[in-house]
């Protein structure tokens, strides 16, 4: 459990733009109608019209502010599981149901095996994984697996549901592993960062830093 | 975290049951009458076995669990379900042979020894491995998970004995009960002042990873809960958290070492079973402080619902 996990050739993950996303959730809910309707779900939705409607998603945006006004910046900030090169979510699974694959670097769960026990939910810094209430099983983002590859789709649609949804682009996708990729670029140029560092997950998921403008004058 | 009652529940159970084997392998050394021994082994048996029914009601699939013994090789909730039936078994087996006086191996009572404390360092590592769990991450949460088991389980044994031989027959017993409780006490006051002493590693900087001095959440991205405000949150006040600690000092320690220096000075019958449930309840309190006190770093996640 100690060592650190071996160094996989490949690993996807999400890059977040943090200059422009708006805080629409097109992202959240994308997220939710393909995976209730796909190989992850049904995601469950308890007491939706209710006063306290509860459910489960594998990506939320939430919103921040930082420094104080005058100054103050509002950031939206969207948060799912950030495929970890070094998960400690994995290796404290009892059943092995929490996995990372070894050809892309996703973590995954295997539902059929899981037996709600949630202690990889605990053992997630960022409280990444939920339980879905009505199957009692652990879920949490899998990057569309059962989209990314599907040969029946257009080259262009094989991405996550999110990715596709951000109307301003917020959300790249691809290989971090590749430094010529889209998002190693953007890591490298750009400041990519990670959450959390002091844990030492090695999070593969990473976020572009805000460059604040200051007004011009002309 | 919120404190699980099943959880509660089986270790405070089972550590009962693994500090009676303990003692009952201390007076068979010492001669005690093997009938005696088996009833005592039985209900080492009886804790442990309802300790594993109810870690049962944490699962979401019950049915599912035998597939916990997989990951032995990185899981230490895998190898803490592997050593618990094996630690029944042998127990069992240990207070079948008393039962039926049969010349009975060393070796068993051994195993069940070994067994009992590999199950306290398999518990107390689920908890203690978690490095960003940090009130756990410490061999303070080994030893306290041993040494109130094995209090609260001589705590048991001298009751046993005073029931079955007169209070003033199990003065030793009693003493044995008195320095466990001292020592469990002393462990778990050095967890609560180090706890005290913690200070958050993560902060919301480094959860957005925005340097400004002020960050805060506006919006945690829903109106209503989510499993992540519900399982990582107790969602008590300050205010009843201070009283179970309070409750949990005076029921698990203080009390039951008054009532055993009393029953050492006066063998009165009725004292040491008393002590024996006040430590029981007071451990169960003490438990749910174990979590309640644990923060989890993804709390700063869920502050704010806009
Ligand atoms: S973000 Fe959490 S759930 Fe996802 S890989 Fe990292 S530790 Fe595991
Ligand atoms: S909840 Fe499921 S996936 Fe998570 S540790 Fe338990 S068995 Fe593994």
């Amino acid at each position: 459990m100690t060592q650190p996990a071996e160094t996989l050739a490949k690993q996807l993950a999400l890059v977040i733009d943090l200059n422009v996303c708006v805080g629409c959730h097109a992202c959240v809910t994308s997220c939710k109608q393909w995976n209730t309707s796909g190989s992850a779900g049904p995601l469950a939705d308890l007491n939706a019209y209710g006063a306290e409607p509860s459910g489960t998603f594998f990506n939320r945006v939430q919103t921040w502010e930082a420094g104080a006004y005058p100054a103050a910046e509002t950031i939206h900030f969207p948060k799912s599981c950030l495929h970890c090169e070094d998960p400690p979510c994995v290796p404290v699974c009892p059943t092995g149901a929490s996995y990372k694959r070894k050809e892309d670097g996703i973590v995954l769960v295997d539902y059929d095996r899981c037996i709600g026990c949630k202690y990889c939910a605990w053992a997630c810094p960022y409280g990444a994984r939920e339980l879905d209430e009505a199957r009692q099983v652990m879920t949490k983002c899998t990057l569309c697996v059962d989209r990314i590859y599907d040969e029946k789709l257009a080259p262009e649609d094989r991405k996550p549901a999110c990715v596709k949804a951000c109307p301003t682009n917020a959300r790249l996708f691809g290989d971090v592993k590749d430094p010529e990729s889209e998002v190693s670029k953007a890591i490298r140029e750009r400041g990519g960062y990670a959450l959390m560092p002091e844990w030492e997950t090695r999070p593969a998921n990473q976020y572009l830093p805000r460059l604040v403008r200051q007004a011009q004058e002309f | 975290m919120r404190p699980a009652f099943s959880v509660i529940l089986f270790t405070v159970l089972a550590g009962m049951g693994q500090g009676l084997f303990l003692m009952l392998v201390r007076a068979d050394a010492l001669g005690a009458d093997p009938h005696e021994l088996a009833v005592g082994g039985f209900a080492s048996v009886a804790l442990l076995g309802a300790g594993l029914a109810c870690s049962f009601f944490h699962l979401g699939h019950p049915m599912r669990a035998w597939r916990a013994i997989a990951m032995w090789r990185t899981s230490w909730l895998s190898r803490e379900v592997i050593v618990l039936p094996l630690t029944i078994a042998v127990v069992a087996l240990w207070s079948l042979e008393h039962l039926l006086g049969k010349p009975h191996t060393a070796a068993l009572a051994a195993a069940g020894v070994v067994l009992c404390l590999a199950l306290w360092w398999c518990t107390g590592m689920i908890y203690a491995c978690l490095r960003f769990l940090r009130e756990w991450a410490h061999p303070l949460t080994l030893l306290n998970f041993a040494l109130l088991g094995w209090m609260s389980g001589a705590t048991l044994f001298a009751a046993y004995w005073s029931v079955l031989h007169g209070a003033a027959a199990a003065r030793l017993w009693v003493v044995a009960a008195m320095v466990l409780t001292c020592a469990g006490a002393a462990a778990r006051l050095a967890s609560l002042a180090r706890n005290r002493a913690l200070r958050p590693k993560s902060t919301p900087q480094s959860a957005i990873g925005v340097a400004a001095a002020r960050v805060r959440q506006i919006s945690q991205g829903t109106t209503g809960g989510s499993f992540n405000t519900r399982e990582f949150f107790h969602g008590r006040s300050a205010a009843f958290v201070a009283n179970v600690k309070s409750i949990a000092l005076v029921l698990a320690f203080a009390l039951p070492l008054v009532l055993l220096a009393a029953a050492w000075v006066w063998p009165v019958p009725g004292l040491l079973p008393a002590a024996a449930a006040a430590q029981f309840v007071g451990l169960i309190a003490e438990r749910w402080l174990f979590f309640a006190q644990a923060n989890h770093p993804q709390n700063i996640y869920y502050q704010a619902v806009a």
